[in-house]
């Protein structure tokens, strides 16, 4: 331990007379970021165990706005409940629609060329730059007074985060393709696969790492939307949670608020967690052949 | 290029449409539920309010489009007792202060992360990305509850001895929703730098101290140059939404004195007779932000091509 501790002390009288050592600054700048990104968060989380009404005065440890709390705890209120089941089926049903739209856009405009070819793919990052505001106000009008028959609700709210979200998996898959070539593909063929076998046995395996990283990025930002799903939901029954927190936050948010912000929280960092985890177990398993997108 | 090559080998492989049909369902998709909505709303600002129920009465037919709500608009942009006109310059003020003190604070941490992190790396950047998958209404609530007459912030600095009474952060201060903005979008600014940064070749460095350049001097004359490709894009893709941006001035400055475009488009369309003008004032939105979407379309694709070649 001792020696450790010299050898640092030595390392850093190194690095006090050499110009190229880090500079110190910069990691108090480094340091500082991180508390100022992340004391937010830490905030939100402990008062949402806070005994008392408050979100400012901390009284002492409780679970009373997760279960005990008969009224307004989120065991016990059913608006905040239906805005958790509300965000967790849109989030789903967007990744479920999103990414195998955006893996098979990849992997058409990985090989088709000419015009039309780039102009969708310029539309495709076209949707991915717009502002979130003009994307909603345009979807929000499309559905107001053309598509009437879908209307503003769940339905609106779908297909707004699978428009919002659409682009990810495809600049997330065309990266993995770019990197891997077109050698494996051409084995395949020369081997005598279809190319309908080609995709199934060679292609799609190699991209599954892609795939699941973008659904997971997918499922994450659909989670967290506000603007989008404010635009477009109807009314108390179709609200998510970002809007139960903005509405809340905006008149008086009780630590339940934060509560169900934790959850959230709790899910999302699950659901990456296991991407994170599956992505590194696919790697492996297709060895060095399958680099990691530079 | 080899790819030219095994796309013409290609062609002899599959089918013409057998790639194209991939790509054909979010081509649609985009067709029906990104492009066609912008045409809406072109119907919607040129149409106009119908007689008794004053709801908006879309043109469909350019041949009828009438200029009158989008003229009324302009005419409230440009003129200095016009309706939006403190709106816009307030964005632009907002937007361009929050957009620099982003870069100031994005810049030395993306260039910490590509050079300077060491074996703690991995962890920085985790903890980077964390904002990206925690909800920002979350973060702004805990903001609201950080900075109350008697919360953390205020404390803190009455305990420093910079402040002696409490600071009112929360009564609709502009100072409050620009670092609120800069809060918000700051991880944006520094994906794009720390990318451009962490591409930048450890020879070209060396060269700069073989030839006897000061760390500084290496700093001003090879690093920051380097990086002029990632300051623009960051800048781009951090200003964009901010453009957009009203829930944070209705969560941290909520007064008449700070709103900003996206609250005068918002609240108009709570009002049916209004929503012609929403449509317009988006219109004039996506106007003035065209050329930097564009700007970093050409960029990254540019970029993009670079990689591929380098590969």
């Amino acid at each position: 331990m001792s020696a450790l501790v010299a050898s640092r002390r030595r390392t850093l009288r190194d690095r006090l007379g050499n110009p190229w050592a880090r500079p110190r600054f910069l990691w108090v700048i480094a340091i500082v970021y991180v508390v100022w990104i992340l004391v937010p968060v830490v905030d939100a989380v402990v008062f949402s165990f806070n005994e008392g009404r408050s979100i400012t005065q901390w009284q002492s440890f409780s679970m009373r706005w997760y279960t005990g709390d008969p009224d307004a705890s989120v065991l016990h209120d059913a608006a905040l409940q239906h805005a958790v089941l509300q965000t967790l089926k849109l989030s789903l049903l967007t990744a479920l629609v999103a990414v195998p739209l955006g893996v098979l856009f990849a992997i058409g405009l990985h090989r088709w060329r000419g015009a039309t070819a780039k102009t969708a793919n310029f539309v495709m990052l076209f949707s991915f730059v717009t502002p979130e505001l003009i994307l909603a106000v345009a979807l929000f009008l499309l559905f107001v007074h053309a598509f009437e028959v879908i209307g503003l609700g769940t339905g609106a709210e779908l297909i707004g985060l699978v428009v919002l979200s659409l682009a990810y998996p495809v600049v997330i898959v065309r990266a993995r393709l770019l990197s891997l070539g077109p050698s494996y593909e051409e084995a395949a063929n020369d081997l005598g696969a279809s190319p309908l076998e080609t995709l199934r046995r060679v292609t799609l395996p190699m991209l599954a790492p892609s795939v699941f990283a973008s659904a997971a990025i997918v499922f994450a930002l659909a989670l967290d939307d506000f603007v989008i799903v404010n635009q477009l939901s109807r009314d108390a029954s179709t609200q998510t949670v970002s809007i139960a927190i903005y509405g809340a936050a905006r008149t008086a948010p009780t630590p339940a608020i934060n509560a169900i912000g934790t959850l959230m929280l709790a899910t999302s960092t699950v659901v990456i967690g296991a991407a994170v985890i599956a992505y590194r177990r696919l790697e492996r398993a297709r060895g060095p052949a399958a680099a990691p997108v530079p | 290029m080899s790819s030219g090559a095994s796309s013409a080998r290609g062609r002899s492989w599959y089918p013409r449409w057998y790639w194209p049909s991939f790509a054909a369902p979010a081509t649609l998709f985009l067709l029906l539920f990104f492009v066609y909505p912008f045409y809406v709303v072109l119907c919607v600002a040129f149409g106009g309010v119908t007689e008794i129920l004053r709801e908006p009465a879309p043109a469909w037919n350019p041949a009828s489009w009438n200029p009158g709500i989008l003229g009324f608009t302009l005419s409230n942009i440009t003129h200095t007792d016009g309706l939006y006109h403190t709106a816009f310059l307030r964005t632009f003020a907002y937007v361009g202060l929050a957009t620099l003190a982003c870069l100031l604070i994005g810049y030395p941490f993306a260039y910490f992360l590509a050079r300077h992190a060491g074996r703690w790396r991995g962890l920085f950047v985790a903890l980077f990305f964390a904002p990206f998958w925690i909800s920002y209404m979350l973060r702004m609530l805990a903001w609201i509850s950080l900075l109350q007459d008697d919360g953390l912030v205020n404390t803190t600095l009455q305990r420093v001895g910079i402040l002696q009474t409490p600071y009112p952060w929360l009564a609709g201060k502009p100072i409050t929703l620009i670092i609120g903005l800069t809060y918000g979008y700051v991880p944006y600014m520094v994906l794009p730098l720390f990318a451009t940064l962490d591409r930048i070749h450890p020879s070209l460095l060396e060269a700069g101290r073989d030839l006897g350049a000061s760390p500084g001097r290496t700093f001003w004359r090879v690093t920051f140059p380097e990086s002029r490709q990632g300051i623009l894009a960051g800048l781009v893709i951090c200003a964009l939404p901010m453009f957009g941006d009203y829930f944070t001035q209705q969560l941290l400055a909520n007064t008449k004195g700070t709103r900003m475009i996206g609250n005068a488009v918002v609240d108009s369309l709570t009002i049916p007779i209004f929503v012609p003008r929403g449509a317009a004032l988006i219109l004039v939105l996506l106007v003035l932000l065209i050329g930097p979407i564009i700007y970093y379309l050409w960029s990254t694709q540019r970029a993009a091509a670079q990689v591929g070649v380098a590969a």
